[in-house]
C-alpha cells in the first residue's frame, strides 16, 4: 500500500499480457484504428451535449452547465469478482440498516461499548427527530452507493457507504447506452451483465416500502431541489425511467394527514418519495426554518405512518465518516461475522495519539472532512503543495474532531484512450444497492469514476474526473 | 392528471418557443421593409419594438431607435426577457422542469435549439448573416414542433403545450394588428399607394401570411388583410384558427378531468365573437378597440387557465 510501488493495472495486472477479464475486449481494441476511436469518442460527447446530461458545478456562475467526460474503454469485472464484492456489499448495507434501527431504538452497540456514546449523540447527522421512529418494513437505506477501491488482484476496500442520497445512477445507465450505440460489436462477442433494469428494479424495491396508509397500487413521486441542482438531470432521468412524478418542495403539502402534490385536479397523497434534497432541508417545521425545499410537516405524516422518505431522515449517521472507521466493528456486532470487504484504514483525528500520528505524516495521507463530500475540503498529502499542507495543519489543530485521515492509497488502475492510445488512470467503482423488505438487491455493475489526470488519485466529477462504462462478465 | 407544475411548465415552454419563432419573423418583415423602401425608416423600427411589446423597455436602455439596436435587443440582449435568447433560455429551463412529461425527442430538440442558438447569437449579428440567422430560429422551431406532433401521446400534455403556443399566437397575431391597424383604416389608406402597399406587406409577413394570402388571390386591401388575420380559420396563424385549438384543448381537458372550468367558457365567449362577426361588423364598431378588447380576453383568459389547473400554489 506504500505510495512508491507501482499500482496495479486492472487491465495488464502486472505484466504485459491482458488479464483474464479484459483479453476479448483488448483483442477487440488491438484490431480497431485509432482513428476510429477518436471519431466515436468524439460522438459519445455530442450525445451527452444533445441528451442534456450535464452537471452543475457549485461555485461557478456563468456557464455552470458541464459534461462528465466519458472514456470509452470499460471497466471490467469477471464474475467471480464481483461475487466477492457483492457479498461484502450485501453483508455491509444488511449492518447498515441494523445499526441505524438500533441507534434510534435500543441503543446496543452503545450499550455494549463496541461505538463511545458521544460519537452519535454529538454527530449532527443524528436526528434525534427519529428516536422511536419505525420506518416502513424497518428500512431507512432503500439506496446506497459503496464507493469500492482496488489496491492489487485480491484487495479490495470500502472507501465510503453513501447511504443518505448517493448520486450517479444515471450515468451507469447512459453510459452503457452511449456503449450500445457506439460498439455494438462489444456486446455481441462479450456476456455483459444488463444494467438497464435499474429503474424498474427501484420502482419496485421503493413500491415494496409502502407505508401504512397506502391503500392500492403506491403513488412514487421523486422530490428534487430544483433545475439548478447539480444533479437535476439525474432526478427527472429516474422520475421519467419509473414513470414517477418529479415534484419540488412546493408541489407539496400536508393535506388531511397525507403529502400530497399539486395536480391539474387538486391534491393527491403520495405515498413514497424518492427524495434527493438533504435531511436538514426536508421539513422547514422541523429542521431548518429557512428551506424552500422542503415540505412544512413531513416529518409528522411519516410518524404517524403517512408516507415512506426514502432514504429515512436520520440515515446520514450511518455514512459519517468519522462512523466509517467503526464499521468493521458494526458489520461484526450485528452480523455475527468478519466484514467480508475491508475498511480503509482510517486515524480518527479525534483521538490525540492518531491526531499526533497524522500531523506528523500530513504529506503520506490524504485528510477528509467528517461532514465533506464530493472532494470538496480534502487533503491529498503527496499531491498537496508546502502550503496547503501548512492550512491542513492549522485546521487540524483547531478542529480535530471535524477529520479523518488514510493512508493513500495506490488505487489501482484502467487504461483510458487518449490521443496517444492506451494510458492507465486511477479509478473507484460504486454499485448500486437496493433494499426493501423483500431483500437486498445489487445491480451488477456501478457507476466507475476516472481521474483522468496523469497521477491524480481525485476520481470526483467535480474535481475534473470522468466516468467509465463498468462491465461484470456473466461467466 | 398530472403536476400543476408542469402543466404550467409546458405551457410556458411553448408560449416562449412560439415567442422566438415570431420575434425572428417581425426582424425579418422590419428589414424588408428597410430593404425594400428607399429611406431608412425608424418608425418601422419602433412599431417593431411595439409589435414586440419591449419599446419602453428598450427606451430605458437607449435614446434613440436604431436598427442595429432594435435588431440586437430582440434577438440578443439578455436584459430582455422576451428577446429570442432569453426566450430559448426560458422554454429550455421550463422544459428541463418537466422533462419527465417530454418525449426524449422533444426534450432533445428543445435542447439542439438552445445549444445552436447561444451559438449563433453569442456575438452581434452581422448585417450579412442575419438572413441565416433568422432562418435557423425559424427552422429549430420547426424542428421542435416535428418533435411534439410526431411523438407526443394525444393526452393532457400535449393539450397543455397547445394551450400555451395558441395563446401565445393569438397574441402576437393581435398585437401586429393593434400596432399596425391605422394602416388598414379606410380613412388614411390611399387605396393602391406603394407606402400602403408595402405596409400591408410587412403585415402579411410579420404573421408568414403573405404567401397564403396571395395564392388565395386575395383582393389586396385593409378589410381583406383584416378577415384573413382575424377571421379565417384556414390561416393557422389567424386569431379565430387560434381560439379554435384553444377550445378543442381546454374541451379535451374539460372531458378529461370531468369538470367545467371558467377558462372554457371564457375561451368559447371569445371563439363565438369571432365566428358570429364578420369583418364589416368589425370596422364599424372599430378595428382598434376591437382587437384591444381581443388582446385583453386573451390575457384575461391565460391567467384565468393559470388559476384554474393550479400552475402555482
Amino acid at each position: 500500500m506504500s505510495k512508491d510501488k507501482q499500482p496495479f493495472d486492472e487491465m495488464f495486472g502486472t505484466g504485459e499480457e491482458p488479464r483474464e477479464p479484459y483479453k476479448s475486449y483488448h483483442k477487440w481494441f488491438e484490431g480497431e484504428q485509432n482513428a476510429r476511436l477518436r471519431k466515436k469518442a468524439h460522438e459519445a460527447e455530442q450525445a451527452f451535449r444533445r441528451t442534456g446530461i450535464t452537471f452543475n458545478v457549485y461555485g461557478r456562475e456563468e456557464a455552470n452547465e458541464r459534461l462528465i467526460p466519458f472514456d470509452i474503454v470499460p471497466h471490467i469485472l469477471s464474475n467471480r469478482e464481483w461475487q466477492k464484492l457483492s457479498e461484502g456489499i450485501e453483508q455491509r448495507v444488511r449492518a447498515l440498516n441494523a445499526f441505524l434501527h438500533d441507534i434510534y431504538h435500543r441503543q446496543e452497540i452503545l450499550k455494549a461499548g463496541r461505538i463511545p456514546a458521544h460519537m452519535i449523540s454529538n454527530n449532527e447527522a443524528y436526528l434525534p427527530e427519529m428516536i422511536g421512529v419505525e420506518p416502513p418494513g424497518s428500512i431507512y437505506t432503500h439506496i446506497v452507493g459503496t464507493d469500492i477501491v482496488r489496491t492489487g488482484e485480491d484487495e479490495f476496500f470500502v472507501l465510503e457507504d453513501n447511504a443518505r442520497t448517493p448520486s450517479g445512477v444515471s450515468y451507469m445507465l447512459e453510459n452503457r447506452e452511449t456503449m450500445f450505440e457506439m460498439f455494438p460489436e462489444l456486446f455481441i462477442q462479450n456476456r455483459v451483465c444488463s444494467v438497464s433494469t435499474y429503474p424498474k428494479r427501484l420502482r419496485r424495491s421503493l413500491a415494496a416500502c409502502a407505508p401504512p396508509a397506502c391503500d392500492g397500487k403506491p403513488v412514487i413521486a421523486v422530490l428534487t431541489p430544483g433545475i439548478h441542482n447539480s444533479a437535476y438531470f439525474e432526478h427527472a432521468f429516474l422520475a421519467d425511467e419509473m414513470g414517477a412524478e418529479l415534484v419540488e418542495g412546493h408541489d407539496l403539502r400536508v393535506v388531511n394527514g397525507r403529502v400530497a402534490m399539486r395536480t391539474t385536479q387538486g391534491y393527491t397523497p403520495v405515498d413514497v418519495l424518492y427524495r434527493r434534497v438533504d435531511d436538514a432541508f426536508l421539513d422547514p417545521l422541523n429542521f431548518n426554518p429557512d428551506s424552500m425545499l422542503g415540505v412544512p410537516g413531513i416529518l409528522d405524516v411519516y410518524r404517524a405512518g403517512g408516507i415512506t422518505i426514502a432514504n429515512a431522515p436520520g440515515t446520514g449517521i450511518s455514512d459519517d465518516k468519522a462512523i466509517y472507521s467503526y464499521m468493521p466493528d458494526i458489520v461484526e456486532f450485528y452480523t455475527g461475522e468478519k466484514a467480508k470487504l475491508p475498511n480503509v484504514p482510517t486515524w480518527r483525528c479525534s483521538e490525540p495519539d492518531s491526531l499526533a500520528y497524522v500531523l506528523d505524516n500530513l504529506s503520506e495521507l490524504v485528510v477528509k472532512e467528517v461532514h465533506g463530500s464530493g472532494g470538496y475540503g480534502m487533503l491529498v498529502g503527496p499531491a498537496a503543495s508546502r502550503k496547503e499542507i501548512a492550512e491542513f495543519r492549522a485546521k487540524l489543530k483547531a478542529k480535530p474532531d471535524g477529520y479523518i485521515a488514510q493512508p493513500t492509497l495506490a488505487l489501482s488502475t484502467v487504461p483510458i484512450f487518449t490521443n496517444k492510445g492506451l494510458a492507465p488512470r486511477h479509478v473507484d467503482l460504486r454499485p448500486f444497492v437496493l433494499v426493501s423488505p423483500n431483500g437486498i438487491d445489487i445491480t451488477p455493475g456501478g457507476l466507475t469514476r476516472v481521474a483522468l489526470k496523469k497521477g491524480s488519485l481525485v476520481v470526483n466529477s467535480s474535481q475534473g474526473g470522468g466516468t467509465k462504462d463498468t462491465w461484470v462478465l456473466e461467466s | 392528471m398530472m403536476l400543476g407544475k408542469t402543466a404550467g411548465g409546458l405551457f410556458w415552454m411553448c408560449r416562449y418557443l412560439e415567442r422566438s419563432a415570431n420575434n425572428a419573423r417581425l426582424i425579418e418583415a422590419g428589414s424588408r421593409m428597410t430593404m425594400t423602401r428607399s429611406m431608412a425608416d425608424d418608425a418601422e423600427w419602433e412599431s417593431v419594438l411595439s409589435t414586440a411589446n419591449v419599446k419602453e423597455l428598450f427606451l430605458q436602455k437607449h435614446d434613440h431607435v436604431k436598427r442595429a439596436d432594435v435588431i440586437d435587443y430582440i434577438l440578443r440582449d439578455r436584459f430582455n426577457p422576451s428577446s429570442v435568447m432569453s426566450v430559448v433560455e426560458s422554454a429550455r429551463n421550463n422544459a428541463r422542469m418537466v422533462r419527465v412529461a417530454l418525449t426524449r425527442e422533444v426534450w432533445e430538440a428543445v435542447n439542439d435549439t438552445w445549444m445552436r442558438l447561444k451559438e449563433a447569437l453569442a456575438r452581434p449579428v452581422a448585417d450579412a448573416d442575419l438572413p441565416k440567422v433568422l432562418e435557423l430560429i425559424r427552422q429549430q422551431s420547426a424542428q421542435v414542433r416535428g418533435a411534439l406532433q410526431g411523438t407526443m401521446l394525444r393526452n393532457d400534455i400535449f393539450n397543455f403545450c397547445g394551450i400555451g403556443t395558441f395563446a401565445e399566437r393569438a397574441d402576437n397575431v393581435a398585437r401586429i394588428l393593434d400596432v399596425k391597424y391605422f394602416v388598414l383604416l379606410p380613412s388614411v389608406s390611399m387605396v393602391g399607394s406603394t407606402i400602403d402597399n408595402f405596409q400591408w406587406e410587412a403585415i402579411l409577413r410579420s404573421a408568414a401570411a403573405e404567401r397564403s394570402f396571395a395564392w388565395l388571390n386575395k383582393e389586396s386591401g385593409p378589410r381583406a388583410i383584416a378577415e384573413f388575420l382575424i377571421l379565417d380559420r384556414r390561416l393557422p396563424r389567424s386569431i379565430a384558427f387560434c381560439y379554435t385549438n384553444l377550445a378543442r384543448n381546454l374541451a379535451y381537458l374539460e372531458e378529461e378531468y370531468g369538470e367545467t372550468l371558467p377558462s372554457r367558457e371564457m375561451c368559447e365567449a371569445t371563439l363565438g365573437r369571432l365566428t358570429s362577426t364578420d369583418v364589416e361588423t368589425i370596422f364599424d364598431g372599430g378595428l382598434h378597440e376591437f382587437i384591444q378588447s381581443i388582446l385583453r380576453s386573451n390575457n384575461a383568459l391565460g391567467q384565468q387557465i393559470e388559476k384554474d389547473y393550479r400552475f402555482y400554489a
